[in-house]
Formats: C-alpha cells, structure tokens, sequence
C-alpha cells in the first residue's frame, strides 16, 4: 500500500516551531499548549479509568442534565442537535487555538491536540470493544467479566457453530454470499462499464446503475420484497416476478420461502445494490488505461473480445481486485437484506445475521461474539491477499 | 445528476463547436472508433435490458406508493399505466398516522445523521494531519494500527459499547448512536483523508513554516482549503452511511422511539405489518427522499471519494 510505504519523516527540523523568532529556545513555553497536553493526557486517563469500572462495575451514577438525555418533541430534539454540535466545534476550536500561541509551544502538545481525540476515541470505541469481545467468544452465555456467573468455555462456541447443524446451514450461506456476490456483481459491473464507455448519454446510462447505491438496505429489500409477492394462484399477483412467471403459463412461486433457492433471490438484491459500485470504479479505471496500449493492440491487429481478455483485464487488475475485496467484506457484514426480507427464517440466516440473533434475542452473548470474531477472522485472509498482491504491482511498475 | 455531470470525464464530443480544420486528439480518435461499438446490437440489448432490470423494481413500488389501498391490493402496479389513479393518502396515513408516524422518525433520522458526519470529519481531518505532517515518536506504528483498524467489524464492538453507555447512564439518548458512528468512521475517514494530505506538495508546507507559521495556522491557511473536495466526497459518503444503517440504530436505539431512525422503523414495519404494502411503499420513499437527493447533488463528489478510497488502497 502506497500511503504506508511512503510516510518517511520530513526532517527534525520542524520539531516546536511556532514563529520566527530569532532564537526559539530562549523562548517562555506557552501556558495554554501545556494545558491543552494535561488536558488530553487526562482524557486518556478518563477513558481508561471508565473502561476499568466499566469492568468492575464500578460506574458511578451520573445524573445528566435533562435536556441532554431526554428530548421528547422534534423542537427539542433539533435544539440538542444544534447544541451538540456547537459545542463539539467550541470545544475543538479551544484546543486549537491554546496550542497556536506565539510562545514556544512543545510539539507533544500539538500533536496531541491534533491527534489525541481520535486516538481516545478509537480506544474506547473499537480497541477495546474488540477485545472484550475477543475474550467473549471463549465464554459461555453470560457477560465474562460477570465474576459469578461467566464461565470459561475455551473453543466450545467455535465447535458449536462448526458442528452443530443450524450454525452449519449459517455458515453455508454466508460462504455463497461472499463467494457469489462479487462475481456477480464484478461481472455485471463490468460489461455495463465496457459497453457503455463512451457512449452517448453515458452519465445517465450510469446514474440508471449506480442510483440502488443511496438507497438503504432496508429500502432495497422491501423494494425487492414487493418484486417477489405470492399470491395464490387464483388470485391476481401484486408481484412483478410472480406476475411474469404467470403471463409465460407457469404457476406463483414463493421466491423468499421455497429452498434451496430462497438464498440466490436475497443475493440478488445484494448484487442489485453493488453493481453500480463496481461499475463505477471499473469505469474510471477503463478510462485510465493509457491510449498507447490500446492503439499498440489494434495495431497488431488486437479487436473485440480479445481486445477485453488481453488488454483491457489486464490493465484494471488492480482496479479488479480492489473492487473485488471491498463488495467481499461489505457482504460479510451484511444483515439488513437478510433481517428485512426473511428475518433468517427458511434457512437464510447468515453470519452477521445470527450474531445479532444470538447476542439481542438469546442473549447469548459467548456464542454472539464467537460469531462476531469469526467475522473478523474471515475478513483477514482477504485484506491479507489485497495488500499482496497490491504489493505485488507496485513491485512491477 | 442526468444532464450535468462536471465531475465525470462524459461524452462531450459533438457538443463542442468546430474550432476549424485541426488534428484530432489521440482521446477524440479514440472516442470516434469506439462509437460505433453500440451498434452491435446484442450490446445495445445487454445494456438496455440492465438498465430496465436496475430501475423497474424501484418504479414499481414508487407507483404503489401513489395508488388507493384497495387498489394496491387487488391490482398489480403495471395495470396503473392503463388506469391511472392519484392519491397521497398513503404518504399522508404513513407520515402522520398514530401507529406509523414517520414524521417523528424523519426527525430523529436527522437528528442522529448531522452529528454523526460532523463530529467524524472534524476528528479525523486533525489526526490525519497529525500523521502527515506533524514529527512525533511513534508516529508511524499508531498510524498503521489506526490503518489496520479499518478492517475491524462493526459486530465486533457492539455488545460491549452498548454496557459502558448503559453503566454511565447514556443508553436510549441519541448519544449512543452519535458517539458509536463517529467512532466507527475514523479508521476509514483518518485513511483517506491522509492520503488526500500526502498529495500535498511539500513546497507548500514548507514554504509556510518559513513564513513562520505553526501547524494550526497550516492546517487551516493552507491544507483545509485544498482539501474541501476531499471533505465534500467523505459528507456525502458517511451521510448516506448513517442515514440508511440499520445495525447501529437497532443495537443501541432500537428500543426507544424517540431516538430510533426511519430504517428501524421501516423494518419493523415490514416485520409487523409486511402485507400492507400503501403504508410500506410510501414509508420506504420517505425514507429514500433524502439520500436519493444528497446523492444526485453530491454524486461527482461522492464518485470521487469512492475512487481516491477505493482505487488507493
């Protein structure tokens, strides 16, 4: 990956340089840049320190003020959004401006101003939360740092979703999600893209594609959910699909319900939404190619389908691959599709499916956060590839 | 988003005036031979049968949505072309109407979304400068471990967040969700927006520490104005984000109405009342009006964080 490789330091040089005074050193340390070090440096401690009673459940009570908690009619509610907001910009614009002084400010203190916030942040919100989870997925249903009640199950939760037969139609599914929806969707995108290129009204003929991406997947699936509509047969169909599948003499079927194909018609939906993902970026990357590879080919008399295989593949594999990965894990995590349309019944559950039911309706949260670590696991081999072979072609240009 | 598309390298030829005899481009000869290539017409067919499959679902359940009740029941969407009929009473029942009340919904959904794109940005526009132009020990190992985070599920972290915000007393305010997306959103936001820095030419920091200015000063003289493409592209990306995620929502406001967003709301609906298809079909457009709008005024920018995002890394 290009960003890392290439962060190389731009010298010591620029290590508390505030002004151009003649002699910076001599300089008094600026009051307010110190302040607004302590002050970040107590925020780690505050996190921490609410991490640690978090986990001996030790919290004390806090009583907000009302208003902060409790909005009830939308004037409240827009006041608070405004508040908060104001606030969030007063309190940044404060620690910005007490370690701009004109004194000699220590550069820990400004870095710690710029980037102490997100550092604190991503502590409380995912570095920790990650692990208490990791620790999780080896206990049993109850809370682990519940001192009474949890008990260490070492890889049972594992051997659960492994062996036992609903866990294992879960995680049949969820491999014929990952491994069909970016085929799919790669595929579509990018003989959309190709024929497409350069014609005339292509913004629009993209834009037709690309739409379903602002659209929740809530949306989409009650959009689809209406497309597959059962009535029976007697009755008149309601349902696009079911209505064709009667003008051409063939009886209404219930597409979400009847296996083993109810799975294919919720990925349709997902493919429906990516596509115009794929296409958009594989396009751009068509139009990158440069034009000297291009009239090289046609001039050795390269055209059409072999002009596609041997040129135009080759030059987006880049492109390919990024696209590729990235509709990879977006699938994983998906469950919106699945929660709306089927709620996981008729053998549709997926990963990210179960592990909101086991952690929100069983409350059985060792075996939720098994199912949350295994999405994490699945998601490393992948991210692993990308950055290989990423390397890889930066290694040849 | 139709007509106008700066953003996109689009067909612009024949628009333009004949500037006299000259030589064509190597793009332009390029563009010309590949014309006729939509003459083939099974490409012309693929293209057009896509394009229909990509946009009917979405026709369908908007005409429903301005159909009578009874006639969403007993007729299919296709037959309105033939008898065409009008009504908001869908749009009316499901925006006002006690069980439904989308309205309030509407708000909460904004409420949470401002919030959860500022707060984000902001932080992550900081650090990012901090990891490309700020000289700290240990600078580059935190910013691989920030990189790596990006690759963390968002299940992961659910369970356990929800218990610090029940123990400090916050669970049900719309806290939660604004505290949980802004942090969810700066591995991937810090990511880009430091890539966008790194672009930066170095003669142009340089030149302004010469002129004595320090970081803050750079940060806002000199970085933050060649950025606003950047910012533009990442608002629209974590606004469409936060306005249509489930997830979140439902983890840490799903059980307080007046916290929880229109998705929570359409997909219990869908749960509950699944056959009602007027109230559904309006709800789901209510729900889409505004991302649909920000997307198709945003869409050039949005293209662009997805390609800097995407095609980088």
């Amino acid at each position: 990956m290009s960003p890392l490789s290439d962060i190389k330091t731009p010298g010591k040089a620029d290590a508390s340089r505030t002004d151009a005074a003649a002699n910076p050193r001599k300089a008094p340390i600026s009051i307010s840049a110190l302040a607004v070090g302590i002050f970040m440096i107590l925020v780690f401690v505050g996190v921490v320190g609410l991490i640690a009673a978090s986990f001996f459940n030790a919290v004390p009570e806090i009583t907000w003020p009302s208003f902060l908690v409790d909005a009830d009619n939308a004037a409240q509610k827009l006041t608070l959004m405004v508040f908060v907001v104001a606030l969030f910009v007063v309190v940044m614009a404060l620690l910005l401006f007490m370690v701009d002084s004109r004194k000699r400010v220590p550069n820990w203190t400004v870095a710690m101003a710029f980037v102490g916030p997100a550092l604190a942040a991503l502590l409380l919100g995912l570095i920790w939360p990650g692990t208490s989870t990791l620790i999780q997925s080896f206990f049993g249903r109850s809370p682990w740092y519940d001192s009474e009640r949890s008990e260490f199950v070492g890889f049972d939760n594992f051997a659960t979703l492994f062996t036992t037969s609903e866990f294992q139609v879960v995680l049949r599914n969820t491999m014929i999600w990952v491994i069909l929806v970016p085929i799919v969707a790669v595929a579509l995108g990018l003989v959309y893209a190709v024929l497409i290129d350069r014609t005339r009204g292509e913004a629009v003929s993209k834009g037709l594609i690309f739409l379903p991406m602002a659209i929740s997947l809530v949306g989409a699936s009650i959009i689809w959910k209406f497309v597959y509509e059962y009535r029976a047969p007697a009755r008149p169909q309601i349902g696009l699909a079911n209505q064709i599948l009667v003008w051409i003499g063939l009886e209404p079927y219930q597409f979400l319900i009847n296996l083993p194909w109810n799975t294919i018609f919720l990925i349709v939906v997902m493919v429906w939404i990516q596509t115009g993902f794929a296409m958009t970026i594989l396009s751009a990357a068509i139009k990158a190619i440069p034009d000297d590879i291009v009239e090289a080919a046609r001039l050795d008399g390269v055209s059409g389908a072999r002009m596609f295989r041997y040129v135009t593949i080759p030059s987006i594999r880049p492109a390919l691959l990024v696209v590729w990965v990235t509709i990879t894990m977006t699938t994983l995590k998906v469950f919106d599709i699945v929660r709306t349309m089927t709620g996981g019944n008729f053998q549709t559950s997926v990963v990210a499916n179960e592990f909101y039911t086991q952690s929100f309706r069983q409350f059985n949260f060792g075996l939720g956060a098994a199912l949350a670590v295994l999405l994490f696991v699945i998601v490393i081999p992948v991210v692993v590839y990308q950055v290989r072979q990423l390397r890889l072609s930066e290694d040849i240009r | 988003m139709t007509t106008s598309n700066p953003g996109m390298p689009v067909t612009t030829e024949g628009k333009k005036p004949p500037a006299g005899p000259r030589k064509l481009t190597k793009a332009e000869i390029r563009a010309t031979e590949t014309k006729t290539k939509l003459t083939s017409p099974w490409a012309t067919g693929i293209a057009i049968v896509m394009a229909i499959l990509w946009t009917v679902p979405t026709l369908g359940l908007a005409i429903t949505s301005i159909r009578p009740q009874a006639s969403i029941q007993s007729s299919g969407w296709w037959t309105w072309f033939t008898n065409p009929e009008f009504t908001l009473a869908n749009y009316d029942q499901v925006l006002t109407g006690s069980s439904t009340a989308f309205a309030t919904y509407f708000v909460n959904t904004l409420v949470i979304t401002v919030p959860a794109v500022v707060i984000p940005i902001t932080i992550a526009l900081l650090a990012a400068y901090a990891f490309a132009w700020i000289e700290f020990r240990g600078r580059d190992l935190l910013f691989v471990a920030v990189f790596a985070l990006q690759i963390v599920p968002l299940q992961v972290t659910l369970i356990p967040l929800l218990s610090i915000y029940v123990d400090i007393g916050l669970a049900g305010s719309f806290w939660t969700v604004w505290l949980s997306h802004s942090i969810f959103a700066l591995p991937l936001a810090i990511f880009m927006f430091h890539n966008f820095m790194k672009d930066i030419p170095r003669s142009l920091v340089e030149a302004a520490r010469v002129d004595g200015a320090g970081h803050v000063r750079i940060f806002f003289r000199v970085l933050l104005p060649l950025l606003v493409p950047a910012v533009a592209a990442f608002t629209v990306f974590q606004f469409l984000w936060v306005w249509n995620d489930l997830l979140v929502a439902l983890t840490f406001a799903g059980g307080s109405p007046n916290v929880a967003p229109l998705t929570v709301r359409l997909a219990e609906l869908s749960g509950s009342r699944g056959q009602d298809w007027h109230l559904l079909s309006a709800g789901a457009f209510v729900a889409l009006v505004v991302p649909v709008a920000i997307f198709l005024f945003g869409q050039r920018y949005f293209v662009r964080g997805l390609l800097a995002g995407g095609v980088k890394g």
